[in-house]
């Protein structure tokens, strides 16, 4: 037998905060917080921390017949190589609209895919690209010059060559 | 043991040996063959796969106005990939170059390789297919009104999983076609830098940057990339689609089995001889559990008595459509190839660069503006699809073709205002350009926000809050809406197949440019 105190507890009055209720809740709280953390982790994975691609940087030999303002396009590359007075200049021939590769002429740039037009110096003239095409970091090494993809410079850098 | 007692038990044996196969069979039904009422029933709910049905089907649903069989025939289509895709896999090496070389061993050299892949894709066209029309047919016959508001949420994700298979699969082959879809579609989830660009903030906030590198895994369109789309297109996206399916499924089901009219009765009028009552035997089991679930079944307000068993009635139905859906594709298949086109070049993209049909349309859209295009107006048009279940909360014309306020005559209105409000949008960009042609060295923030396809979505817009207003119903301005939506979809689809040719300019016929 028991005893009581004070007004008679009856076994069908909820317990201020039931046990099983603590026990649910605290199991559907860290399944959420497990869930959310690995979800985060997850995340994480497929976001390459080292990007495996090739070299950006890559060494060029302008033929020594290019006139002024032609394009001249190295084997295997998506850069457009140019010489005038000023010096040698690179300009990405990557569309800036969707990624599609660009015809380079002495006009200008036309993008096959979606008809973007770009200017001589790479500024849009025509069609849904949203900007410039980029212009190259470019740096001479004896009769060569060396043209680096990564790195893009303000437009109208040339460097004498 | 005596003589006596083992000839009985020899002869039983033999006996059993030669009833053996037959009982095989009577045993694989779990309650016998479906021949009574009864048997019918237990048929349906004693099986896995066939207890997403329920026992009885309305002879509402059965009619073939009704869905006109669409969306079994999407199941179809899906289950005819899923086979065929997993067959290709037997040969499919997915590496650049030789991914291309092993789809043309799968073409050329392995047996019945070529048919294979044809089926596969022809089926993988005509679930594109049939999701659209499915969808349009559960948008006008009003059946994603309460309570299936949410099963046409789980639909809409299916439509986009649908196209997420398609696309990630014609990826896959690693030629011309595919190599240049992947980098327009990887530059498409990249193009939120049109916006951060404009407001030189992506340097700090990039979320364009960071689609595109989950996408490729790397910075260029690679081995990397190849294996992404692979494994989202033999794995991934396919288990999505089955768990979409399976909710799809059930939910129909749950929300009390298709649409029906509220006068369905009346419509039917009295069933045809033949056909059996409900519950000609008394039943085998009390119905307590039918006392304490809530909500709608499918005969709440109504009697059972048009019902027929869904075995046979309604399987050899959708058994029909599966049929007929695998004798379209295999038609196909042995009439048309599916195309391979040159090996990859990452310098020289196609020119015109064309996506598969389906995505033609967008790629006019892109061709305005690419985050608008590609990613602004999809999302407006998905978001406005999702809300209209609850945005329309009427109840007149559930259930019935073009049912609702304006009806009909509005839907045939609607056309005529979304293909002339389409056609005059294009013609005007053909014939005359865009702001960058009239005003060069316009901000692209005015061009993202101001192109031909954000003025066309909102021509349709207001052209539906005016129906809204109109016919103090949004029902009217939902129908309006969709069939514009319809009526845009296919006039760029049929622009960016027909009339654009290299440089994505205007032609009148392809054999202008020489196709």
């Amino acid at each position: 037998m028991t005893t009581t105190s004070g007004p008679a507890a009856s076994r069908l009055d909820p317990e201020p905060i039931p046990r099983r209720d603590v026990l649910g809740l605290l199991s559907l709280w860290s399944m959420a917080t497990a869930l959310f953390v690995a979800l985060a982790g997850t995340m994480r994975l497929p976001r390459a921390a080292v990007l495996p691609s090739p070299s950006k940087k890559f060494r060029a030999a302008i033929p020594a017949t290019l006139a002024a303002g032609d394009p001249f396009v190295p084997p295997g590359r998506s850069v457009a190589l140019f010489r005038d007075a000023e010096g040698v200049y690179a300009i990405s021939i990557i569309c800036t609209h969707l990624g599609c590769i660009v015809k380079p002429s002495a006009q200008g740039f036309e993008c096959p895919c979606h008809g973007s037009a770009f200017a001589p110096d790479g500024s849009v003239t025509k069609g849904p690209a949203p900007s410039a095409l980029s212009w190259l970091s470019v740096s001479a090494s004896g009769d060569t010059v060396i043209v680096d993809e990564g790195t893009t410079v303000p437009a109208g850098t040339k460097v004498l060559a | 043991m005596s003589e006596t007692a083992t000839r009985p038990a020899l002869q039983e044996f033999l006996a059993n040996l030669r009833a053996a196969p037959g009982r095989i069979v009577d045993t694989a039904f779990r309650s016998g063959r479906p021949t009574t009422d009864r048997t019918r029933s237990s048929f349906v709910f004693g099986n896995v796969f066939l207890h997403l049905h329920s026992a009885r089907t309305h002879r509402w649903s059965l009619r073939w106005t009704t869905t006109a069989g669409l969306g079994i025939a999407t199941l179809a289509a899906f289950l005819i990939t899923l086979v065929t895709g997993v067959l290709l896999m037997f040969y499919y090496k997915p590496y650049p170059d030789v991914a291309y070389e092993s789809m043309k061993d799968i073409h050329f050299i392995v047996p019945t390789g070529r048919f294979v892949r044809n089926i596969h894709r022809w089926a993988a066209n005509l679930m594109v297919v049939t999701v659209i029309l499915h969808m349009a047919r559960a948008f006008y016959t009003a059946a994603y009104r309460h309570p299936r508001e949410f099963n046409w949420l789980v639909g809409m994700a299916l439509l986009v999983t649908t196209l997420g298979l398609s696309f990630t699969g014609y990826l896959l082959p690693w030629d011309q076609l595919a190599y240049w879809a992947i980098t327009i579609g990887a530059n498409i989830a990249q193009s939120p830098r049109e916006i951060t660009d404009a407001l030189h903030i992506t340097s700090i906030f990039d979320p364009g940057g960071l689609q595109r590198l989950l996408l490729l895994g790397s910075d260029t369109v690679g081995e990397e990339a190849l294996i992404r789309f692979y494994l989202l297109h033999v794995m991934l996206l396919p288990l999505v689609a089955t768990a979409l399916m399976s909710v799809h499924f059930w939910r129909i089901r749950k929300d009390g089995g298709l649409a029906k009219p509220h006068d369905v009765d009346a419509r039917l009028g009295p069933p045809p001889s033949g056909t059996y009552p409900v519950f000609t035997e008394a039943p085998a089991k009390t119905y307590h559990l039918a006392a304490i679930v809530k909500g709608r079944t499918p005969l709440v307000g109504h009697g059972p008595e048009n019902t027929v068993p869904s075995m046979p009635h309604l399987f050899y139905a959708e058994l029909g459509v599966l049929m007929l859906t695998m004798f379209v594709c295999t038609a196909l298949a042995l009439t048309f190839d599916a195309p391979l086109k040159e090996l990859a070049n990452p310098l020289v993209p196609e020119n015109p660069a064309k996506a598969p049909w389906y995505f033609l349309g967008l790629q006019e859209l892109v061709a305005f503006s690419a985050f608008m295009g590609g990613i602004g107006i999809p999302t407006i048009v998905l978001v406005g699809l999702g809300l209209i279940p609850y945005l329309d909360r009427e109840e007149a014309g559930t259930g019935e073709w073009f049912g609702g306020p304006g009806g009909w005559p509005l839907v045939q209105r609607s056309v005529v205002v979304g293909f002339a409000s389409a056609l005059l949008v294009e013609s005007l960009v053909i014939r005359f350009g865009w702001l960058r042609e009239w005003f060069p060295g316009i901000p692209q923030l005015v061009i993202t926000a101001i192109n031909p396809g954000t003025v066309l979505t909102l021509a349709y817009g207001w052209y539906s809050v005016w129906l809204v207003k109109r016919y103090g119903s949004a029902r009217a301005g939902a129908l309006g809406l969709f069939t514009c939506f319809l009526c845009g979809f296919v006039v760029l689809t049929v622009i960016g197949t027909y009339f654009r040719g290299p440089n994505w300019e205007f032609f009148w016929s392809p054999g202008e440019w020489g196709h």
